[in-house]
């Protein structure tokens, strides 16, 4: 543990004396303000109307109206986001040299990839942390349900958990960032899109396509329904991007 | 301390390393010297286990590297030829990192990133990030990093490149001040950092050993004919047809202005020639022995005329 940890603090040191972390940060939070900002101003707006109507005026609900969507907004932002923080992790390593030292040092390739993999995911909480400040407003001036709210972050979490684990793959691939951030934007997108062919494509591959497509299982998320099979999904997505890492710095170094 | 037994790596089809055995004994600085490609960057990343080898056996201190590779990180240091340095960290928690990663307890992790600062020479530049200080001081903090768990062997691949003479020279010192308990192998493809540093040699080309030993053993094995080179006011033909016909004599060639006269291992002819000078009188200017120097040895060896 404390070798994972040797990992990450270093990993941790390198996203912030670096300007990555801070620029991938400020950039996000700009993003998920505007939306949050135009989402709550629809959400008034929309208010003011049914407002009019009793009946209407029942239905209405902050966390539908402005989180669910929120929660997809923020999604796409971190497939935007999430490669570029997570390029250099290895790539970098790879271009100056330091995995002679990390490889030839007494820890495990599996220590490393954890203590990484760790780094990656205390920015994303950061991230995710500083945007549910946002979230404040709303309990200020309105009554948002408070476990739908936590509901949609955790999904967040896990999705970003997933997307980093994609992140790590890729930039065990490369030496070059670019090529690592590029690829791991193809991968996310592909696997986000997947729901659509499951539309086109009939019988079992339906099935299969939908269950691995991103979307399908952020959805309920955002909706605040917390279903174990979607937790399972984002972890075995995780851990198995984590086993491809291991498997591609192992074969690597055999060859 | 360091023995290797048949080792072969290949890259796919290409054999960088075939067959190589040598032994390295305690406490010494022990050179692997190859022209470039020879395969000693490959063998050094096996000693380390940064890359596994194809066949054969590498032991540290006894301990099989493939077998246990964590309890032989232990007991290494080692030097890649790019130095690995994160240039975005100080040298201070460079050497901090460094020193988690190699299993110094939390307590005496100041301590021997201390010791690291002083035996490497690094005490003006400890503050400092790494990418502004200078190439040497760079080799310097990439030595530091080598020696801050106090490995009992050393391994330094091409130590002293890319910095200018008076860096290599600092480098050199600070690599003899290291020498005492621990056993140090250095690669390089500089002859002249073999003999001013090291106490024996491992030659390699191609992945092939070429000649192991001490410098001594090396220079007097490598000769397989005696002889003298003689400066002479008459050094024409005639001279060398006469001393040729001295009993005993293989070869008296004409070099430059000087004749080179040779004779197998084994008997000593010098007397002979002398007189034969003196008695043609060919006017003797100057007589010296022809000795293989290990420079001869190594050119010889890496252009493909000796086998170990």
């Amino acid at each position: 543990m404390r070798n994972i940890l040797s990992i990450a603090k270093r990993e941790i040191q390198a996203y912030f004396t670096s300007p990555i972390a801070y620029v991938v940060i400020a950039v996000f939070l700009l993003l998920t303000g505007f939306f949050f900002y135009s989402l709550v101003w629809w959400f008034n707006s929309q208010a003011m109307q049914m407002a009019q109507n009793p009946y209407y005026f029942q239905q209405i609900n902050i966390n539908q109206m402005v989180f669910t969507p929120l929660f997809h907004n923020i999604s796409i932002i971190l497939l935007l986001m999430l490669p570029l923080l997570t390029m250099r992790l290895f790539a970098e390593e790879k271009k100056i040299g330091t995995e002679e030292l990390l490889f030839t040092s007494p820890i495990s390739v599996n220590q490393i990839i954890f203590g990484k993999y760790l780094a990656s995911l205390a920015v994303l909480a950061v991230m995710l942390l500083l945007s549910g400040l946002l979230s404040i407003f709303t309990f200020a001036y309105g009554n948002p349900q408070i476990a739908p709210l936590l509901n949609g972050y955790l999904g967040l979490f896990l999705m970003g958990a997933a997307f980093i684990a994609v992140g790590l793959f890729f930039s065990s691939l490369t030496e070059n960032q670019i090529v690592a951030a590029i690829l791991t934007f193809g991968a996310l997108l592909l696997f986000w899109v997947m729901g659509w062919a499951a539309n086109a494509a009939g019988g079992i591959w339906q099935d299969v396509l939908n269950y691995l497509s991103f979307f399908q299982h952020f959805d309920d998320m955002t909706r605040g329904i917390l279903d174990t099979s979607d937790v399972v999904y984002y972890l075995s997505f995780a851990f198995f991007g984590l086993f491809l890492t291991h498997a591609v710095i192992q074969s690597r170094r055999w060859r | 301390m360091i023995e290797v037994q048949d080792l072969v790596k290949k890259y796919g089809d290409f054999p960088a390393v075939k067959k190589l055995s040598f032994e390295v004994p305690q406490g010494k600085i022990w050179g692997l010297l190859g022209p470039n490609a020879a395969g000693k960057t490959t063998t050094m990343r096996i000693l380390t286990g940064f890359l596994p080898a194809t066949d054969g056996v590498a032991r540290v201190a006894g301990i099989d590297v493939f077998e246990r590779p964590d309890a032989a990180k232990r007991i290494l240091g080692y030097l890649p030829e790019n130095v690995p340095l994160y240039p975005e960290m100080t040298v201070a928690s460079y050497l901090g990192f460094v020193a988690a990663i190699k299993q110094i307890p939390k307590a005496k992790k100041k301590e021997a990133v201390v010791r690291a600062v002083r035996s490497a020479g690094l005490e003006t530049v400890r503050g400092r990030l790494i990418k502004n200080i200078s190439r040497g001081f760079k080799q310097r903090v990439g030595i530091a990093q080598a020696l801050i768990h106090d490995p009992q062997i050393l391994i330094l691949d091409e130590p002293t490149i890319g910095l200018d003479p008076a860096q290599i020279i600092e480098i050199r010192e600070l690599i003899r001040s290291l020498r005492g308990e621990r056993t140090i192998i250095l690669s390089t493809h500089l002859l002249a950092e073999v003999t001013q540093v090291c106490d024996g040699v491992t030659i390699i080309n191609e992945g092939r050993l070429m000649a192991s030993g001490t410098l001594d053993e090396l220079t007097a094995s490598a000769r397989s004919t005696d002889g003298v080179v003689l400066k002479l006011r008459k050094s024409g033909p005639e001279s060398a047809a006469a001393l040729r016909a001295i009993p005993g004599v293989d070869t008296a060639a004409i070099r430059d202005s000087e004749i080179e006269v040779a004779w197998s291992r084994g008997r000593d002819l010098r007397e002979a020639v002398a007189r034969t000078v003196v008695e043609k009188d060919l006017g003797l200017l100057e007589m010296k022995s022809l000795g293989m120097n290990i420079e001869d040895l190594y050119l010889k060896i890496v252009s493909g005329g000796l086998e170990s």
